[in-house]
């Protein structure tokens, strides 16, 4: 047959978790940048321009874990046996920052900066640990007769550590750029002032990543500086610089909706980087995507309503954010 | 921790997380079709009260929701967290499945929900009932899809094993497996039933309290006739149910009645109360009545029902637990249906918006929906012991290796942070049940017909549940 199902459905994933980290990113971005925001309005304002779309982004991260579930299957068992303790954090991050939405504006003023601040940490640390996740993916996992044979705190390095903090840097500038596009005023021109100096940090970020990773990976570097690999990698570096060079400038200038899309180009890029890095594994360094593959009858059941859905899928979820388009005014919500 | 082995320390977590999960998504399914009915009613009579309760029920629906969704978060990655070896073997099942419940309906119910919760001013009043009509279908697609994956663990059918691991032949029978269809018809019903008492534990507490508003009456006379249909059904589903065990999980069914012994010939008592002894293989302290174990399990007089005997040590369940478990779900069915015959009875007059006694009933019934659920849930998965997928994996064989340290860790934090964080989300809810709905102005809705909504700014407050909750609602609108 020709149809190489596990190559599908890991593009499947892979889509997914971009849609994931892009549109839950901005959501987190703004619990990262709650505290650079002191007035109790403007984060009333923050709030609203994402009250009605938070829980539709989080679902991509849900069809994310049962994807793999569905598809690999030994990718999940290992992969998440062995990033038990970030993935309960993360998700301990993610109860405290999801009931915030509606708890903040339900409690009394004595209780209110008790949900902002969870607000605020379940941000932080859902953020964090999802970075410590990645680079702990990035790393690899000791795997023995098709189970996780390494310890608990495996993923805790350096390397992991930084990969954390690389995430919040990307997760606030979203949410900066986010805030550019949907306030306005004194709000957005905070935003558009944060938005400069967190550009260069996760432009230094992205240098230091793309650095270290063939450094301490022999295999991919291997993989970016063979032949005709180079060739096709070459123009990225460039394209990110290009990239973050326009978002520094529409950030100084007027633009509204520019800096959003330009910081999802050079969040997609980074991306790329990474997928090309991991290719073809699902359990790095050593489980293709092939060898971990769940039975065809399995992923072909399955494909048969993911190809069928995901278009209405991302038909209704444009709808709504339509509704919800234009910019959220200062004190429209509350009184 | 407490000389608790891993695999206690992860069956105790898997329940912990999962019994307060559930709690949430049953008050969803629930209000959420209550809220279709209330929006259809209003768009269809133009009846003011039905739009007051609507945006009622709607700002506890959205603290519920939120609840839902990140307990259920967690659901999802344990699977691969805690029980990674369950995930190995049997992820080619459960995975398609859970996928498509992603796909059909926690999208569907994610999509429209913003447009419900928010959209009452930027929508035409159709296409906001259309965002409410899909919520609530999302809520039932789900129930579908998880109900299917659970069945399939109990009744296991349309696979093969290859390799080690769970391959499936025919998917039709892996969905449609022979407890399925009682299982979604029960929970459903539970989730309706649920609501309904919840709801009129709320009117009975406003009248209880002397406020007596159109609203706060057609709270509970609507409750009490979803009580009064429902609670029957509810009955006849799960003897249909107890049927279906009988023939597919015999062992649960002698657990559930504490019978030990089956004499071929003699038909089965039906033991009321007594406390079954798993060492001494005996239920202590019986009180039995002749005749009705055989006529109520086998619809026959003189039926045979297998007894704990016929299994081995290692293949019984507890049978202590679910015993007691199941009487409290059962008796709990029987209160249910007495309340709703009463206030069939009490409308006579118009004694039911007058009868303290019926109030009081009907509010101390209020969680009672709830209690039932989590004692059929014990009922159901401790009765399926030890086996994870029922006759193919054993529990024991399913668990990740993590060690007693971390695991102890780990259910510790999600003891704290659950108590902590939907103990408080409970709180506001019936804070917010206690506040009563009000009478409101909707000038949108009320004197110009409506446009696209294009320029409209919400008139209410964006966050769904409404601002500060009043802590003493005594000096309410009207
Ligand atoms: C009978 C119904 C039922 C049962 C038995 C379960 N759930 Fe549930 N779940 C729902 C009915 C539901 C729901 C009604 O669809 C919820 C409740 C609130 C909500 O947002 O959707 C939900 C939410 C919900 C979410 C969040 C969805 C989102 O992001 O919108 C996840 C990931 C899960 N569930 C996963 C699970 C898992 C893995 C379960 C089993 C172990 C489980 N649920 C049992
Ligand atoms: C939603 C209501 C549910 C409740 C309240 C519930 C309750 C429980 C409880 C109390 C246990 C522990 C049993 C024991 O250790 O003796 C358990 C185990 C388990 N249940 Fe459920 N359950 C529910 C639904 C589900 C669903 C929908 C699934 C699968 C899709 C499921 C799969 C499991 C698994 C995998 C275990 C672990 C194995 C075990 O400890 O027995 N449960 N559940
Ligand atoms: C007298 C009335 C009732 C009878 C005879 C009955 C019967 C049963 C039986 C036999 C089971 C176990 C099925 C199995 O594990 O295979 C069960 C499970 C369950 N029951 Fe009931 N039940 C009754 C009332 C209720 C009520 C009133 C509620 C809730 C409002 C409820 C909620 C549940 C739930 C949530 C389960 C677990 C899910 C399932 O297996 O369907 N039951 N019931």
């Amino acid at each position: 047959m020709g149809i190489d199902l596990p190559l599908i459905w890991a593009i499947i994933i892979a889509f997914g978790l971009m849609m994931y980290v892009i549109m839950d990113g901005f959501d987190l971005g703004i619990g990262i940048l709650f505290p650079f925001v002191r007035d109790r309005e403007d984060r009333d304002t923050m709030i609203n321009t994402v009250a009605p779309v938070w829980d539709g982004n989080e679902t991509w991260l849900v069809l994310g874990g049962a994807g793999l579930l569905a598809a690999f299957p030994l990718a999940y068992a290992v992969v998440l046996s062995a990033l038990y303790l970030p993935l309960v954090l993360m998700l301990a991050g993610l109860i405290w920052r999801g009931v915030a939405f509606e708890f903040r504006f339900k409690s009394d003023e004595a209780h209110r900066p008790f949900w902002d601040k969870a607000f605020t940490w379940g941000s932080y640390i859902a953020t964090f640990s999802q970075g410590v996740a990645l680079g702990a993916f990035i790393n690899g996992f000791r795997v023995e007769d098709g189970a996780y044979a390494g310890g608990l705190l495996d993923w805790l390095t350096p390397f992991s550590l930084f990969t954390g903090a690389g995430l919040l840097i990307a997760y606030a500038l979203l949410g900066a750029t986010w805030l550019v596009m949907k306030t306005e005023g004194p709000l957005q021109e905070r935003m558009r002032a944060l938005g400069r100096p967190v550009t260069l940090a996760l432009l230094a970020t992205i240098v230091i990543v793309s650095l270290w990773t063939p450094l301490i990976h022999a295999d991919v570097a291997a993989r970016w500086f063979s032949q005709p690999n180079l060739f096709f990698f070459a123009p990225v570096p460039a394209l990110v610089l290009l990239a973050s060079w326009a978002l520094l400038k529409t950030l100084r200038g007027e633009g509204h909706a520019a800096p959003f899309l330009l910081t999802l180009i050079l969040l997609f890029l980074g991306y790329t980087g990474l997928a090309i890095s991991l290719w073809p594994h699902i359990i790095p360094p050593d489980v293709t995507i092939w060898a971990a593959a769940a039975p065809p009858q399995s992923m072909g059941f399955t494909l048969v309503g993911a190809l069928f859905i995901i278009p209405f899928i991302l038909a209704y979820t444009a709808w709504s954010y339509y509704v919800f388009r234009g910019k959220v005014k200062a004190g429209e919500g509350y009184h | 921790m407490l000389g608790l082995t891993a695999l206690e320390l992860a069956r105790i977590q898997f329940g912990f997380t999962i019994s307060f999960h559930i709690i949430f998504p049953a008050i969803t399914i629930g209000l959420a079709s209550y809220l279709v009915v209330l929006e259809g009613l209003w768009l269809w009579k133009k009846n003011p009260v039905y739009r007051e309760l609507y945006h009622f029920w709607l700002g506890i629906f959205a603290v519920n929701f939120a609840m839902g969704v990140v307990s259920g978060l967690v659901m999802a990655y344990q699977f691969g967290t805690n029980w990674s070896y369950f995930s190995t073997f049997a992820g080619s099942i459960t995975g398609p499945l859970l996928t498509y419940e992603v796909l059909t309906a926690f999208f569907l119910e994610a999509g429209f929900l913003g447009v419900m919760l928010f959209g009452w001013n930027r929508v035409g009043p159709g296409l906001h009932f259309f965002a409410t009509i899909m919520v609530a279908l999302g809520t039932l697609v789900s129930a579908t899809w998880i109900l299917a994956s659970n069945s399939w663990m109990q009744t296991p059918q349309g696979y093969e094993i290859i390799d080690g691991r769970v391959v499936p032949v025919d998917w039709i029978k892996v969905i449609f497996n022979p407890s399925f269809p009682y299982r979604l018809a029960h929970m459903t019903m539970a989730a309706y039933l649920a609501t309904a008492l919840f709801v009129g534990a709320g009117g009975a507490w406003h009248l209880l309290k002397g406020r007596d508003t159109p609203a706060v009456r057609k709270m509970l006379s609507m409750s009490l006739w979803m009580v009064l249909l429902v609670a029957p059904l509810q009955i006849g589903l799960g003897d249909l149910h107890g049927l279906n065990t009988l023939k597919h999980q015999p062992a649960k069914i002698a657990a559930m009645e504490g019978h030990w012994e089956n004499e071929p010939g003699k038909s089965v008592p039906l033991i009321l109360f007594g406390l079954p002894d798993m060492k001494a293989e005996t239920t202590r302290y019986a009180i039995a009545l002749p005749y009705l174990g055989s006529l109520i399990l086998t619809h026959d007089i003189n039926g045979q029902v297998p007894g704990l005997k016929d299994f081995p040590a290692a293949d019984r369940p507890n049978s202590t637990i679910v015993f007691w478990s199941f009487r409290v779900m059962a008796g709990l069915g029987f209160l249910m249906l007495f309340l709703g015959l009463w206030g069939l009875w009490a409308r006579r007059g118009q004694r039911l918006y007058r009868s303290k006694y019926l109030q009081r009933f009907a509010l101390i019934m209020g969680p009672g929906g709830l209690i039932a659920i989590l004692a059929g849930w014990f009922t159901t998965e401790i009765g399926r012991q030890p086996w994870v997928v029922y006759g193919v994996m054993r529990t024991e064989d399913a668990v990740s290796d993590h060690s007693v340290l971390a695991l102890s860790t780990t259910l510790i934090l999600f003891i704290v942070m659950y108590v902590a964080v939907f103990g408080t989300g409970i709180s506001y809810m019936l804070q917010l049940v206690a506040s009563g709905p009000k009478a409101e102005h909707d000038p949108a809705r009320d004197e110009q017909p409506h446009e696209t909504g294009q320029s409209l700014r919400a008139a209410r407050p964006l966050s769904a549940a409404p601002d500060d909750i009043d802590p003493t609602p005594d000096q309410r609108e009207r």
